[in-house]
């Protein structure tokens, strides 16, 4: 198509609308309302253009250029004379009672506002009446709110409650006085309530941990980086400033998390400022230096019998490091096994089977959704996100056929009312996303197995039937299938969370038999922490093989790399294991349990002090870059490997030199991973001969911020394992889309310049996405159904089946550190059914005391008439509730010999 | 020889003449009120720090020799926690002060900070912070922005309506 711009002729894309093919273009048209993942609904006038009928026409017609479709040879005029003026009333109007509070405002210097303004060309307010005020509520631990400064544009309860789904943020009063916020003060309930620091454009919702040290987005050393939090994976920004981490902010990647990121994801950082990080070096509990360490670990390196334990939530550098260190036979995974298991059968079935597994903005596009076992807003929220998007893309073919553009958002939502694509929910308990279903199933791990395997036999006879199914069941099965087999484009979504791999199975057969039918099946299979499926493809043993390894006396030194083994090894059994170590090596960055027990504590990096990459549950390679060099001993746990294996005399460490060597090993050393190398450009890469800048180009106070210190400025670190700089200096135009630092461009100082690095908007950043997939299907072979089909689940008496619930705050161990997190995980607690309770005469907060082999648990009694009963559930992962391997069968009566656990360590909060 | 004997004439009238130079550091020279010399931080009327934090000067330093970390106290006033200049790059351009939403930074008319020691150049928010108003009496922020602080609520600020009543519909 092409449109004319001011009488200049440009080709635009079909579909769009002129304010997105504007600025496609490169052209800058102010906007607030319009929002590229919430579409147009034409409130704020802001984004007038004049269109002409033809050549001819010398007068044109004013509209909002967010609500008018492209039209072939369209004439428009971004720089008529009338369009500005109109723009520039209309942005004089909105800003009548703004009040004048920039200097004190978080979003100043990152704000839509500002620029809009600087850019229509207002600056001076001819209103002379007072201004309006508002009072602010409290919104939790997250978000600061500042009514005063609202503009009216809808965006925060467009995105909370049409996008998010949330309920408790709405628009109250009417016509000039209308307020957005909560019915009554209290904490924002939405797990991505955070996303309206950067959904508005303004300072009406701000970032509240980021105030607490507050820091201006030119003034931040930005690095991009990979959220740590779940397996999804998502693409963020994190910044810092005089040597703490200040905030992370959305890296947009089309592929995976688009424009937004959970609230775990945002907020849960301030880990890697805690109290009690781990900056020195210590050698039985005593602070040591470099050398003494170095020559101690390699005299006991150099004795045969050394283990190396590695972690889900270590980088592939420092797993492959430490693998490489102790030798391939006697590299562990430091995940208890069940865990270990479901992560190989993931890969498994995403390698061998011929299923894709899509990426998060393909579930958002997918057209029918079955998800087994899996509670995803807790284990996965951005992909839960996706779901919710997803239903509507059925109802969208009403749209289309009312010839209603799918950016038209209000008209849309006024032909689509509440209808919803399908989604199916087979889960343990109720879920946030039940209310979106078309129909819920809860059940045992066992139960939700057999419905999945009944869907993949309604789907395909050749499919191993379930024997014994109830009518009820059949008919549900029958439905899932007809509505599966119906969509363009299924996705099937199961997961680790319910650790059963009877229900991954029976989610590869549903997704197996679709495929039959259907190329366009995907199934996603969502992990448990962050690195599950990377370390999975790089192979090792089980844990308890390494318990065995140690107790039996093959071995008595252990490296444990960035884990807790009390999060993944049952308490009796991890203390037996770490009583019978005589050299216990601990590398990591924040204290727990495992530290606490260690003869040697090495102080690691977090992901803000290292280099790494990461495999999300796509099987997506993703890098993340260091952010700032630490003042302290802190190191990357690699590098601290590196240098103890050349220490040690290990021929192959000592030939490596930095992050890019490793890389080139894994790549060429580990068969499933061939290929990361290519996921950033090499070390060595410069635009026009100079590195891509970490710092703004307005980054101030180079020549005082250590003035204290020596008023000599120190030589600015050089980074030898990456292109980019720490400093302002170096190439200042686009970066490669992999290595963006922070998004600016001239005129566009807030995250609303990401558009001027997407090839289309909402499309793909210039250059591609990145990440590299690394889990891509087999295009041949016979695809064998999994057999094995669990009975159906029984309640035994006074026995209960404890499963774990997890929470999207509190069930991850780095981000439960950070203290506005903390604020946010709930209390122990066991849920159980209301005739469980009933039968056991128990209330609500009545104390449950029960049993798991010989350690008494007592927790406070949660009732849900959902949950299935003779089954109770507890949350996940948090330190008040030591770890055992769930599902277990817990039970009331209390055993002959007994042992009272108390929670292993508890971390110290502090803000900075 | 003329012109040399009235050369050496006029150079004798001088004597008589008002002298230029001032004996400084004796005697210290008058210097208009804007010149642009020491960086001070000054207060408001009600003596509280100026000063919010926005670091606006910082980013218009030309040499990058400003430095804060700005903070909230109790009363919900931002104020700057450390506040840093270091003179030895400082080249008294005056952006700061221009740049500052708030009056909060000036340069005034006082140049004498020769040092020994370069160190000795480094001025913290305690070297900086006078009790006084300096240029511009009578101007409090708070008064003007929207921001509440304790005694300072939304609407007592100067051109502000009351709040809003969520709960009324009426016109």
């Amino acid at each position: 198509m092409v449109l004319f711009i001011d009488n200049k002729p440009h080709e635009v894309p079909a579909g769009k609308n002129l304010l997105e093919a504007c600025l496609t273009l490169g052209k800058d048209i102010p906007y607030f309302c319009w929002h590229p993942a919430m579409g147009s609904v034409g409130a704020c006038r802001q984004c007038a253009v004049k269109v002409y009928k033809d050549e001819n026409d010398q007068k044109g017609r004013l509209v909002m250029s967010c609500m008018e479709p492209v039209v072939n040879n369209q004439r428009i005029s971004i720089e008529d004379h009338d369009a500005k003026e109109f723009r520039e009333h209309v942005i004089e109007w909105l800003m009548t009672n703004h009040p004048h509070d920039c200097a004190v405002c978080d979003e100043g210097g990152s704000c839509h506002l500002q620029d809009m303004t600087v850019m229509s060309g207002h600056n001076y307010r001819n209103y002379n009446y007072k201004k309006r005020t508002y009072t602010n509520q409290y919104l939790g631990p997250f978000l600061n709110h500042e009514m005063n400064r609202c503009i009216q544009c809808y965006r925060c309860v467009r995105f909370y409650k049409d996008y998010a789904g949330g309920k408790d943020l709405d628009v109250f009063a009417s016509k000039n006085n209308v307020y957005f916020g909560r019915a009554e003060d209290g904490i924002l309930e939405n797990e991505f309530s955070g996303n309206l620091a950067e959904v508005c454009p303004t300072g009406v919702f701000t970032d509240k941990t980021l105030k607490q040290h507050y820091t201006r987005k030119w003034d931040l050393t930005m690095a991009p980086s990979i959220c740590q939090h779940c397996s999804v994976g998502c693409n963020t920004i994190a910044g810092e400033r005089y040597g703490s981490l200040r905030m992370i902010a959305n890296r947009y990647n089309g592929d995976v998390n688009g424009y937004f990121l959970c609230d775990r994801g945002r907020y849960g950082y301030e880990f890697v400022n805690a109290a009690d990080r781990i900056r020195k070096p210590r050698i039985q509990q005593r602070e040591t230096d470099r050398e003494a360490l170095l020559s101690n670990l390699s005299g006991l390196l150099n004795k045969p019998g050394v283990i190396g334990i590695g972690s889900p939530r270590a980088s592939l550098q420092s797993n492959f490091v430490l693998k490489t260190l102790v030798g391939e036979h006697n590299f562990y995974h430091g995940v208890s096994d069940s865990e270990h298991d479901l992560a190989e059968l993931a890969v498994k079935i995403l390698r061998e089977g011929t299923v894709r597994t899509p990426s998060t903005k393909e579930v958002e596009e997918a057209d029918a959704v079955f998800i087994l076992g899996e509670d995803i807003t807790n284990t996965a929220p951005i992909l839960a996100l996706a779901v919710r998007q997803s239903v509507r893309q059925q109802p969208a073919a009403l749209a289309e056929k009312a010839n209603i553009p799918l950016w038209n958002d209000a008209a849309v939502k006024g032909v689509v009312q509440d209808k919803k694509g399908p989604l199916f929910i087979a889960t343990l308990t109720t879920t946030k996303l039940d209310e979106l279903a078309t129909a819920t199933y809860r059940a045992t791990p066992e139960c939700i197995a057999r419905l999945g395997f009944a869907v993949a036999h309604a789907l395909d006879n050749a499919a191993p039937a379930v024997a014994d199914l109830s009518e009820n069941l059949l008919v549900l099965a029958e439905q899932i299938a007809q509505a599966l087999r119906t969509a363009k484009k299924p996705v099937i979504i199961s997961g680790a969370g319910c650790e059963s791999d009877a229900v991954m199975k029976a989610a590869a057969n549903v997704a197996h038999a679709l495929q039959k039918e259907n190329k366009n099946t995907g199934l996603v299979y969502t992990m448990l922490e962050c690195n599950s499926i990377g370390l999975a493809m790089m192979g090792g043993h089980r844990l308890h093989a390494a318990f065995n390894a140690v107790v039996n006396g093959h071995a008595d030194t252990v490296i444990v790399l960035e884990n807790d083994l009390y999060r993944h090894g049952r308490k009796s059994d991890v203390d037996a294991f770490l009583k019978a170590c005589r050299n216990i090596i601990v590398l990591d960055h924040s204290m727990h349990a495992t530290t606490q027990q260690a003869h040697v504590v090495i102080p690691a990096g977090t992901f803000a002090e290292s280099d790494g990459i990461l495999v999300n549950n796509e099987g997506r390679a993703q890098r993340f870059f260091q952010v700032y060099e630490s003042k302290d001993m802190v190191r990357e746990s690699w590098r601290w490997l590196l240098d103890i294996g050349t220490e040690a005399g290990n021929t192959r460490l000592s030939t490596w030199k930095n992050f890019e060597d490793i890389t080139h090993a894994i790549a060429t050393s580990e068969p499933l991973l061939q290929g990361i190398d290519q996921v950033t450009p090499p070390s060595q890469f410069r635009v026009a001969g100079q590195r891509i800048p970490r710092a703004p180009h307005r980054y101030s106070g180079r020549t005082s911020m250590q003035a204290n210190i020596n008023v000599s400025e120190p030589k600015p670190p050089e980074d030898p394992d990456s292109p980019l700089s720490y400093t302002m200096e170096g190439y200042r135009g686009m970066p490669p889309s992999s290595m963006i630092p922070f998004f600016w461009s001239p005129g566009w100082n807030s995250v609303q310049s990401v558009n001027k690095y997407q090839q289309e908007i909402g499309g793909a950043l210039k250059g591609g996405d990145p990440g590299i997939r690394l889990l891509e299907p087999a295009t041949t072979g016979t695809i064998k159904y999994f057999e094995g089909i669990p009975e159906a689940f029984k309640a035994l008496e006074d026995h209960l089946l404890i499963m774990p619930m997890h929470h999207i705050f509190g069930s991850e161990e780095l981000s439960a550190r950070s203290p506005s997190v903390a604020q946010r995980i709930p209390k122990p607690y066991i849920l159980l059914s209301m005739d469980d309770a009933v039968s056991m005469s128990l209330l609500e907060n009545y104390i449950l005391r029960f049993y798991i082999g010989r350690y008494e648990y007592s927790l406070p009694v949660k009732v849900s008439n959902a949950i299935p009963n003779g089954v109770a559930a507890v949350p996940y992962g948090l330190p008040e509730i030591p770890y055992t391997e769930l599902p277990e069968w817990a039970t009331t009566r209390a055993p002959k010999y007994l042992h009272t656990l108390t929670p292993t360590y508890t971390p110290k909060h502090q803000n900075t | 020889m003329f012109s040399i004997i009235r050369t050496m004439w006029l150079t004798f009238l001088h004597m008589f003449h008002k002298r230029d130079t001032i004996q400084y550091p004796e005697e210290k020279a008058a210097l208009p009120a804007r010149w642009r010399g020491r960086i001070v931080l000054t207060r408001d009327p009600d003596m509280g720090e100026r000063c919010v934090g926005c670091y606006l000067c910082a980013a218009a330093c030309p040499v990058d020799c400003i430095s804060l970390q700005a903070t909230e106290d109790e009363h919900g006033r931002r104020y700057p926690a450390f506040f840093r200049i270091n003179f030895s790059r400082c080249i008294f351009c005056g952006y700061c002060e221009e740049a500052c939403p708030t009056y909060a930074i000036q340069l005034i008319p006082d140049f004498e900070m020769g040092e020994y020691v370069r160190q000795n150049l480094v001025y913290e928010k305690e070297d900086l912070l006078i009790n006084s108003q300096g240029k511009y009496p009578g101007y409090n922020y708070y008064k003007v922005a929207g921001l509440a602080i304790d005694g300072k609520s939304k609407g007592e600020g100067d051109n502000e309506l009351e709040p809003v009543d969520v709960h009324s519909l009426l016109p």
